[in-house]
């Protein structure tokens, strides 16, 4: 438990400025709709005749003027970006930043078992992504009563339950690596999550890397599906729960046999 | 009864020399001095006795209990100083010390009230502004605090000025009294002589001599350096002599008396005796290891 209150502790800065940023553009975004419905007609239209930008993002299945339909749209680009990009942070520093702020040394000489140290902070990663989507979650909500709109309660929690699982993916693929590094994983974490990102956006463009979205967990979290299907793909849901828990079997065998550098 | 043995203890890093087998034994109630270069392997062998790293072969017991398979149970009866103590950023001195308390599992207030008291440490200060010397000053109040059977320190002098040295070799003195062993690493030559009963020597990962302190260090070897003269006066055992110009440099291993009286008749300006570097004692050492053979 020590471990677990600690590590929420040191990230609790980023965790706050992570999480009230993601709910704060949510609710300006939430706010903007009734405004731009009303002058939207022309403006979906526009959105849906893009070509190859509006498959991109999935902008040919949505309705834009559908207050669901947008909500998926935002949502989807503002939860698994930042999401997304917090879930590698976390999960990319978790292990690795022992060694490289050197304190490594004093945590594993205290009479505490390596896989403890790795169950801990696995737990607090996922405590913290939890606890980021139920507050937008919330936020969200209430930004629907703000404009007077109606909640479609089953597509919004399928949305918000993809998208945590997507962050949930990514951040146990980062615990994985972080049991590998000694440095700073920053810049390969959140690369990794812009390049899962990127390839749902080719696999939407291109049908000849439609394979792609058995690799990218933004495939299952894709919001045009799960709004015009009202389900998430659940095969490859169970796929991304698959490469989440390689990461985090990688995590624990390699961090309890890690030579821990001086 | 022993309390550290290792049997043929091998670290090796790819292709960089760690430590070869090492043979190494502390009895209980000792204070052991480890003494070497820097990189020498001591920090080395003090990771892998507290499984920071595992060894390549061979194995070691502490406490009669396997440093691999029982770690945990080992570690929760050491105090460990690390020669360069880190502790987590934006933490609190008092933070640190509560965090190091739980993690043990115990509750050590007073004793580490007593500590900080003792050692002048200023609680509430944040971790990344102390000195040296202060955050040394945690590491000791950490490694102290739950009263182990086993200290373990790793250079735990530098950074610490001499009062604060007093102070804390008077604390060790003290816990050594009550019974508990201490396994002191260090390059400081003096502080191994002053303080250990016995002591082990380690030069490039390997243990070169390993005895009382009294016959390691008793060598009355000096390293005697003389001014105003430029050629060496006629005295036997002479080692390691360098001339310049104007001064003359060389280790005496032989009766004072003898090579009093011989510089007497010298023409010098100043003369220093110093204790030998820990190089030349190592090379005393194999030397004496060549004249066995």
């Amino acid at each position: 438990m020590t471990i677990f209150l600690h590590e929420i502790k040191q990230n609790r800065t980023a965790f706050l400025i992570w999480t009230l940023a993601i709910a704060l553009m949510l609710l300006i975004c939430m706010i903007m709709f009734p405004e731009m419905n009303t002058g939207m007609g022309d403006i979906t239209d526009m959105f849906a005749n893009m070509g190859s930008f509006t498959q991109a993002f999935g902008m040919d299945r949505l309705n834009f003027g559908d207050v669901m339909g947008f909500y998926a749209l935002e949502c989807g680009n503002i939860l698994s970006i930042g999401g997304g990009f917090l879930a590698a942070l976390l999960g990319i520093n978790a292990l690795a930043k022992e060694e490289k702020e050197r304190t490594a040394e004093f945590l594993l000489t205290h009479p505490v078992r390596r896989r403890t140290v790795v169950l801990q902070k696995l737990l607090s990663i996922l405590f913290e992504l939890l606890l980021m989507n139920l507050f937008v979650m919330a936020v969200s909500a209430l930004s629907f009563t703000l404009i007077g709109e109606e909640l479609a309660i089953k597509e919004f929690l399928l949305l918000h339950g993809a998208y945590t699982v997507l962050q949930i993916e990514i951040a146990c693929i980062c615990f994985g690596i972080s049991a590998f590094i000694r440095r700073s994983g920053v810049g390969a974490g959140l690369g990794l999550a812009a390049l899962l990102y990127f390839l749902n956006i080719f696999k939407n463009i291109s049908r000849q890397a439609e394979f792609l979205k058995y690799i990218t967990p933004f495939a299952y979290a894709e919001a045009a599906d799960i709004i015009s299907d009202s389900a998430i793909d659940m095969h490859l849901l169970a796929l991304g729960l698959l490469y989440a828990a390689i990461g985090i079997g990688a995590a624990f065998l390699k961090y309890t046999r890690k030579d821990i550098a001086a | 009864m022993k309390i550290i043995q290792t049997q043929n203890l091998t670290k090796s890093y790819g292709q960089t020399r760690g430590i070869i087998d090492m043979n190494l034994s502390v009895e209980s109630g000792d204070i052991f001095g480890f003494i070497g270069p820097n990189g020498a392997g001591k920090s080395t062998t003090i990771r892998t006795l507290l499984g920071l790293i595992s060894p390549t072969s061979g194995s070691a017991r502490i406490f009669d209990k396997d440093i691999v398979s029982d770690h945990i149970d080992i570690l929760s009866h050491i105090g460990y100083m690390p020669s360069e103590a880190m502790f987590y950023h934006g933490m609190r001195v008092d933070e640190v010390l509560r965090m190091s308390a739980s993690l043990r599992g115990k509750k050590c207030q007073t004793e580490t009230s007593r500590l900080c008291e003792r050692f002048g440490l200023d609680t509430k200060k944040k971790v990344e502004e102390l000195s040296l010397g202060n955050r040394k000053k945690v590491s000791i109040v950490c490694a102290f605090m739950h009263k182990p059977d086993l200290y373990i320190l790793d250079e735990p002098t530098s950074g610490l000025d001499p009062l604060m040295q007093k102070a804390f070799f008077e604390l060790i003195h003290e816990r050594n009294k009550q019974g508990a062993t201490i396994f002191l690493s260090s390059h400081v030559l003096a502080e191994i002589q002053h303080h250990c009963k016995n002591a082990a020597i380690i030069r490039e990962g390997r243990l070169i001599a390993c005895d009382s302190v009294e016959k390691l260090t008793n060598t009355k070897a000096r390293r005697i350096t003389l001014h105003g003269v430029s050629s060496l006066p006629h005295l036997e055992n002479m080692k390691n002599i360098t001339c310049t110009e104007n001064s003359v440099s060389f280790l005496y291993d032989g009766n004072i008396k003898v090579l009093i009286s011989e510089l007497n008749n010298l023409p010098i300006t100043d003369m220093t005796v110093t204790e030998p570097e820990l190089e030349e004692i190592f090379l005393h050492y194999y030397t004496k290891e060549a004249d066995a053979l």
